[in-house]
């Protein structure tokens, strides 16, 4: 047998062994662990799966051990993935930690700060959220205006964050601050990390035209961060920004069932209209736009699977992430319209103060989000033009 | 974030070196003016590069490298506009012959001393499978009877592999063009193809002259237009590729305004979502080629969304192409047009986007 082989053998025993039965079911959004100082486990195997994972640094299995990672390389990261499908198993934890923190630590960070923060994301002690957008910086994110005031060991923050994502459930945000009054825009911004149980800090969610959010705004007055909280340099915040939304980018653009919904298309029409004589959808127009879908989802399918396969062989997407950003997100803007159009006059019923996230309307209006939240569309076909084709 | 080995990347190179220096859009354009298609004179060096025995084994007299190695020398061709019986001959007939155990053609079109056309379409559009040409036992041989319509390199080949219904199903047929009752009739089509129309009019050929029948004839034809579409749909994104790039050099170029065209929003988003068209159609393909290279169950899909969507992403090219060079985009001088004509012309060929969202709906049963 091959080392590789070898893993797989001892990987799917392991499973086997420690994947609770109950976290081998399909799972909906309210299944997910999120993790955190006051996450309440829905179950024991909940709790049990994410400590077996942790303990063997599988909720990152591609971080490097010292920090709370599996030290995979991309094959064995390969064949974990296909022996978690194997066996349906979930995943362990979810969290902003893991996805855009997470990486932008690993390439920014002191090796202290690598220490002190990975580990805790790893196990899901700490709970991220992402301060990022304010009413006057959206799609110019550059403008935030949040400022950081030097008062020798710490920056006292004061200012407003929007659109920061579950900043109610949240122990700790990475945020962009402006510490350098006098620089150019995009040099006075800082990266800081701090507690969102620090005094001044208030949260408000927000409602969506899809209903209840995730989403809230954000205020800082006078919040004290100790000046070791910063990550790389100060002014130097930009730089890591840049790097850390290429990664939020890839996950929006690459997000399946958890962000977008698991309806399936093709089962809504038929279900919905019924077929003719010819066993085809009673309403060939319909039919016709569902087809052109079809082939656009299925092509982005396996421009996803090549994105993976391309990270897994120790690359980064850099800019890439814009194409997958805006052609996934797009993507799920079409499948939700037309999941709606299949639906007809049934998919209008809803109630807004008790809308599920999982109804037709609800995922259908929240989708239109999917091309403003992390860099509109437009933003990401500037990107392109500019950094890929070289126009401007 | 396009993965190639060693070798591809050797094979990627070459074709790329070899096609503008010897199969150029210049060349492509002087053979039209000459009223010619395509220029045999190449095939040779071809051969010797091991093109055309890619798909064939070692022991049939090919190099056997595989679908993802002709993706590769198909997309160059396809940013050159080469006219080559490469993708009939070499990737179609030649899957075919494998799996019909045929060695002695396959052998010959390996070493670019033959070229054996596949005649399946008898409609407008793409339906192979719906086959009227009939093979009625006769002797100890089959007389057949029907037409074949845009026999790709047709009218140069030295074999037609036909599809007709016998007896006992489906069966593949080896005949020499010369037969009594085969007339081949060259057709001009919009991209200065090497295409031909075909009547077969009660023609006498010995029992020897079936390829395959039926299960291993639907095998062998099936492999041929999985491994066609996806090999097809590298040529298209070739096509793409380089009208998109000399689009964009265009913009940059061109003044209007007092300032170059790359200056205007509306045409950047323009030229950024045909990149992202062209990056995911790139994906499917390279997937394809894969599945095929790897035996797996789902290279029929794969090849048809391939094909699907490299049929739009190539329509898509080339609109924007032309619309964006403006004026100058529409006289023949300039080489954008030819990409036009072979975007539709390619498009259309082993199926359009339409061909194939049909099978995808049907396989999902609506």
């Amino acid at each position: 047998m091959t080392d590789l082989q070898e893993f797989r053998a001892a990987t799917r025993a392991w499973l086997e062994e420690n994947c609770p039965q109950e976290m081998r079911q399909p799972m909906n959004e309210a299944d997910v662990c999120w993790g955190g100082r006051n996450w309440v486990f829905q179950s024991d195997a909940q709790r049990d799966w994410l400590n077996a994972m942790a303990d063997r640094g599988w909720t990152v299995p591609e971080w490097p051990k010292a920090y709370g990672g599996g030290g995979l390389n991309g094959d064995e990261q390969r064949v974990l993935k296909e022996e978690l499908d194997r066996i349906n198993a979930r995943p362990p934890l979810q969290s902003f930690g893991i996805w855009m923190l997470g990486p932008a630590l690993l390439e920014f960070g002191t090796d202290e700060q690598k220490r002190h923060y990975l580990p805790q994301v790893a196990r899901g002690e700490i709970r991220w959220c992402q301060g990022y957008s304010e009413p006057g910086a959206g799609s110019d994110l550059a403008g935030v205006q949040t400022k950081g005031v030097d008062a020798g060991d710490y920056f006292e923050v004061t200012g407003q964050k929007i659109w920061t994502s579950y900043a109610d459930k949240a122990d700790w945000i990475f945020c962009l601050v402006r510490t350098e009054p006098d620089a150019p825009k995009h040099k006075g911004i800082s990266f800081l990390l701090f507690d969102m149980a620090s005094e001044g800090v208030t949260t408000k969610p927000i409602k969506l035209i899809s209903g209840a959010s995730p989403f809230c705004e954000t205020f800082f007055d006078g919040v004290k961060v100790p000046k070791d909280q910063i990550v790389s340099e100060r002014g130097k915040g930009w730089t890591v920004a840049k790097y850390l939304l290429t990664h939020e980018r890839e996950m929006i653009g690459s997000s399946d069932a958890a962000l977008f919904g698991s309806e399936d298309l093709v089962e809504v029409a038929r279900d919905a209209i019924g077929l003719n004589e010819n066993n085809q959808l009673d309403d060939p127009v319909l039919r016709g736009k569902i087809a052109d879908f079809l082939i656009d989802e299925l092509a982005f399918d396996a421009e996803l699977a090549r994105a993976k396969d391309w990270m897994r062989a120790g690359n980064q997407l850099g800019v890439e992430s814009a194409t997958l950003k805006y052609t996934g997100t797009e993507l799920n803007k079409r499948r939700q319209e037309l999941i709606m159009e299949a639906g007809g006059l049934e998919a209008l019923e809803w109630d807004f103060a008790n809308a599920e996230s999982d109804e037709k309307a609800s995922l259908w209006l929240r989708s239109k989000g999917n091309s403003i939240e992390g860099g509109t569309s437009e933003v990401m076909l500037s990107i392109l033009s500019k950094a890929v084709l070289e126009l401007g | 974030m396009i993965l190639l080995t060693e070798e591809q990347q050797m094979i990627r190179d070459m074709a790329a070196g070899f096609l503008s220096d010897k199969a150029s859009v210049d060349a492509f354009r002087a053979q039209r003016n000459a009223g010619q298609s395509g220029d045999t004179s190449i095939n040779n060096e071809m051969a010797e590069m091991g093109w055309f025995g890619m798909l064939t084994s070692e022991d049939a007299g090919g190099v056997d490298m595989g679908a993802q190695a002709a993706g590769l020398v198909a997309e160059e061709m396809g940013r050159n506009l080469t006219t080559s019986p490469f993708l009939s001959s070499a990737v179609m007939s030649a899957a075919a012959l494998r799996v019909a155990s045929e060695t002695e053609w396959a052998g010959k079109v390996a070493s670019g001393e033959a070229v054996v056309a596949l005649a399946m379409d008898e409609h407008i559009k793409h339906r192979p499978d719906m086959v009227g040409t009939k093979a009625e036992a006769s002797g100890n041989g089959f007389v057949l009877r029907g037409t074949k319509r845009f026999v790709g390199d047709g009218g140069a080949a030295d074999r037609l592999i036909v599809t007709a219904m016998t007896d006992d199903g489906l069966g593949l047929f080896l005949i020499d063009p010369t037969t009594d009752g085969v007339t081949v009739d060259p057709v001009k089509t919009v991209d200065n193809r090497n295409a031909a129309n075909l009547t077969l009019d009660n023609v006498q050929v010995d029992g020897s002259a079936l390829l395959a029948k039926g299960d291993i004839a639907e095998e062998a034809l099936g492999t041929a237009l999985r491994v066609g579409r996806s090999v097809g749909a590298a040529e298209l994104v070739g096509v793409s590729k380089e009208a998109a790039d000399r689009t964009v050099a265009y913009l940059k170029e061109r003044k209007q305004f007092g300032v170059t065209l790359s200056q205007f929003q509306a045409l950047q988003h323009r030229a950024a979502d045909l990149y992202t068209q062209i990056q995911t159609t790139e994906s499917v393909i390279a997937a394809a080629l894969k599945a095929i290279d790897e035996g797996r169950d789902d290279a029929e899909c794969l090849s048809r969304v391939a094909k699907a969507k490299a049929s739009k992403t190539a329509n898509l090219a080339v609109r924007e192409a032309v619309q964006m060079h403006g004026g100058i985009g529409m006289t023949d001088d300039l080489d954008i047009g030819l990409f036009m004509k072979k975007a539709r012309a390619c498009g259309e060929y082993l199926g359009d986007a339409t061909c194939h969202a049909e099978w995808l709906l049907r396989e999902r049963g609506v």
